[in-house]
């Protein structure tokens, strides 16, 4: 049988893709160009017995998904930078009290109101440093319409298994470009669900890392009666300020993204194996970069597209590699300079480093990267 | 024979952080009467607060409990609640937490008309940063930011619930304990949101700026302030000067939140 299909934007195949993954509860703030996510959540989350509601701010918004998913719900919220900004502390008590979360960011012009309609790449270090504190991150990256519906997906799935808030950033033209959809059957992709406890109530702790570093986590209303803070703690979730005690939740926070990089990271690679300029690009810039590269190629010259769908945490050993097999690593953003700054530290000066910024609200043509590519060569 | 609180109490959380005088034990020990009083299912109850000397009150009982991060507990506790709305959902904080950086989840909480209890720990100050005034800080009253005296006008809670849309609001004082497991027992059992405000005293923070000479003192302010709503109806505007109504100030049904939200999944499903 032909698969479903339809023709969509982005930010409703966000939303739909939430639903194939099981999202039962979405909370909200309106904030442009992230609003059509919300509306299709509303609609359709009610079908499914699931709960939507528009919270009154930002901060309300985020608390109450952390709330619901602590009652084993899969939740959703999605915003634009702004409204991430407002969300940071929360996505901060997300990190700390490990609860699951997915938070979608259609990224606009900024800082501040920017640019509301325009499409902006500019929150990419945000997803990564925009709380305060140590700790870990994971985003995604998606660039195209398909995609969005399957790393939000995928991005439940690592938001449950790694007990965490994962973010899904895409920019304003993948948000609201309209492409045409074919919508995977039941069963097709992957569903992650949490791991809840095994053991009897009375032996619970929220954070027992006998069972690695990603400790089960119980629903609220289950029997399972335990006690969850923003606060440093112990294993059994109540506070401390044992140095030992805060110094391993620390870092088994971010070691238990650190040794799942294989499992979390994703690229795409286009013509790279004999590339002698590689173009690192992400989201719709991915595509402007993938047209500079056939283009380049009909003219002699070996281009290849490194393209990360994970860009958190960043694909270090890959890129690595990419900085000492080729002349150049190009990169091209809609920001005045973010991911190449980690190219640049993952390179190590093994190759020379190009940077095309452009923050006036118009995408990255593929002109100007076959300018940029040759100005390097 | 005495009230068991073990019996809702986690074994090896006490003692307390509360100072010496603080009221927020016996409140504390008022919420955990309510809550026998009302029969609830231990796993079936949430705690929920924010931050400050009486969000600390979750980590000491033996429920699902929740403390966040400053002035979010209602937030927090709405999406507990609209997951899953046959949790009873409690939350807990002091005045600042829940009326200045939380005051608009507690207003929109209260427009939802959200079944939730709320108890707000009044007690004029912010206590565990070290005595800053909150909106609570009587009008010219010392805090350690408003040495000259607190230019601020002070929030009524109650009022400001009962405009904002809260279906139950009541308010008593530490003085009064035993009435205020009664009016928390009354607002669990209340459909839709419901605000207990208690005012009680922070000896350490305020009590010391503001010339009460003991704890016994600030108490004996509590006893005499409070006045009845059923006796104030038959008091002259003079002689409620500077009292503050107690009992159930406010009391009606309405729509709750999550029943609504019932009826739009009915809706969505094609009933």
């Amino acid at each position: 049988m032909a698969k479903k299909v339809a023709l969509l934007q982005g930010n409703e195949a966000c939303a739909l893709g939430a639903l194939y993954a099981g999202c039962k509860f979405f909370g909200g703030y309106p904030i442009t160009p992230s609003t059509e996510v919300a509306e299709v959540m509303s609609v359709e989350l009610p079908k499914v017995g699931g709960k939507f509601i528009q919270m009154e701010d930002e901060i309300a918004a985020m608390a109450s998904v952390i709330g619901a998913s602590l009652t084993g719900a899969k939740v959703l919220t999605a915003t634009s930078g702004p409204g991430v900004s407002l969300k940071q502390e929360l996505i901060g008590y997300a990190c700390i009290a490990e609860v699951p979360c997915v938070i979608i960011n259609v990224m606009r012009g900024g800082p501040s109101t920017g640019m509301p309609t325009g499409p902006g790449q500019s929150d990419v270090q945000q997803a990564k440093w925009g709380t305060h504190g140590d700790h870990a991150a994971i985003a995604l990256v998606p660039a195209s319409c398909q995609e969005i519906f399957s790393e939000t997906v995928r991005a439940f799935n690592l938001a449950e298994k790694y007990r965490m808030p994962v973010q899904v950033l895409f920019d304003e033209i993948v948000g609201h470009s309209r492409e045409r959809i074919e919508f995977p059957e039941p069963g097709d992709l992957e569903v992650i669900d949490r791991q809840g406890p095994t053991v009897p109530p009375e032996e619970y702790k929220p954070f027992d890392t006998s069972f690695g570093d990603v400790p089960p986590l119980a629903a609220f209303g289950t029997g399972y009666r335990f006690h969850v803070t923003g606060l440093n703690k112990a294993q059994d979730g109540f506070p401390t300020t044992k140095a030992s005690l805060v110094d391993d939740e620390q870092r088994r926070q971010i070691r238990k993204v650190d040794a799942a990089q294989a499992d979390i990271e994703k690229n795409e690679e286009y013509l790279t194996e004999d590339a002698e300029i590689v173009i690192f690009a992400y989201g719709s810039t991915s595509r402007s970069a993938r047209y500079a590269v056939n283009e380049l190629r009909k003219e002699g010259i070996k281009a290849g597209l490194f393209r990360p769908i994970t860009l958190w945490p960043f694909p270090e050993k890959r890129v690595a590699a990419l900085a000492k097999q080729a002349k150049a690593i190009i990169v091209p953003e809609m920001n005045l300079g973010q991911m190449v700054l980690e190219v640049e530290r993952v390179a190590k000066g093994a190759c020379e480093i190009g940077f095309l910024g452009r923050v006036d609200g118009e995408p990255i043509n593929p002109g100007q990267i076959i300018d940029k590519v040759k100005e390097v060569k | 024979m005495a009230f068991d609180y073990d019996k809702y109490l986690r074994p090896g959380k006490l003692p307390h952080i509360w100072c010496p005088g603080c009221g927020h034990g016996i409140a504390m020990k008022g919420l955990i009467r309510a809550i026998d009083i009302c029969g609830l299912d231990k796993n079936n109850t949430a705690i929920v607060s924010g931050i400050g000397c009486a969000s600390r009150l979750p980590g000491y009982v033996d429920f699902n409990t929740l403390h966040t991060a400053h002035g979010r507990a209602a937030a927090f506790a709405t999406g507990v609640k609209m997951a899953k709305p046959e949790m009873n959902v409690i939350c807990v904080g002091g005045d600042g937490d829940g009326t200045a950086i939380g005051g608009n989840h507690f207003i929109h909480a209260c427009r939802r008309n959200i079944d939730m209890t709320y108890v707000i720990f009044n007690n004029s100050i912010y206590g565990m940063t070290g005595g800053q005034f909150s909106p609570c800080t009587p009008t010219g009253a010392k805090a350690s930011t408003t040495v000259y005296g607190n230019p601020d006008p002070t929030f009524d809670i109650s009022k400001l619930a009962i405009g904002a849309g809260a279906t139950f609001v009541a308010r008593t004082t530490a003085f009064h304990a035993t009435q205020i497991d009664k009016l928390i027992a009354e607002g669990i059992k209340h459909k839709g949101m419901a605000v207990i405000e208690v005012l009680d005293d922070c000896p350490t923070t305020y009590g010391r700026r503001n010339k009460f000479r003991s704890v016994v003192d600030m108490m004996k302010r509590l006893k005499d302030i409070a006045v009845p709503v059923a006796a104030a109806s038959k008091m002259t505007a003079e002689q409620l000067e500077g009292k503050v109504l107690t009992g159930v100030l406010y009391k009606e049904e309405k729509p709750e939140y999550c029943e609504q939200y019932a009826q739009v999944i009915a809706k969505a499903q094609g009933a």
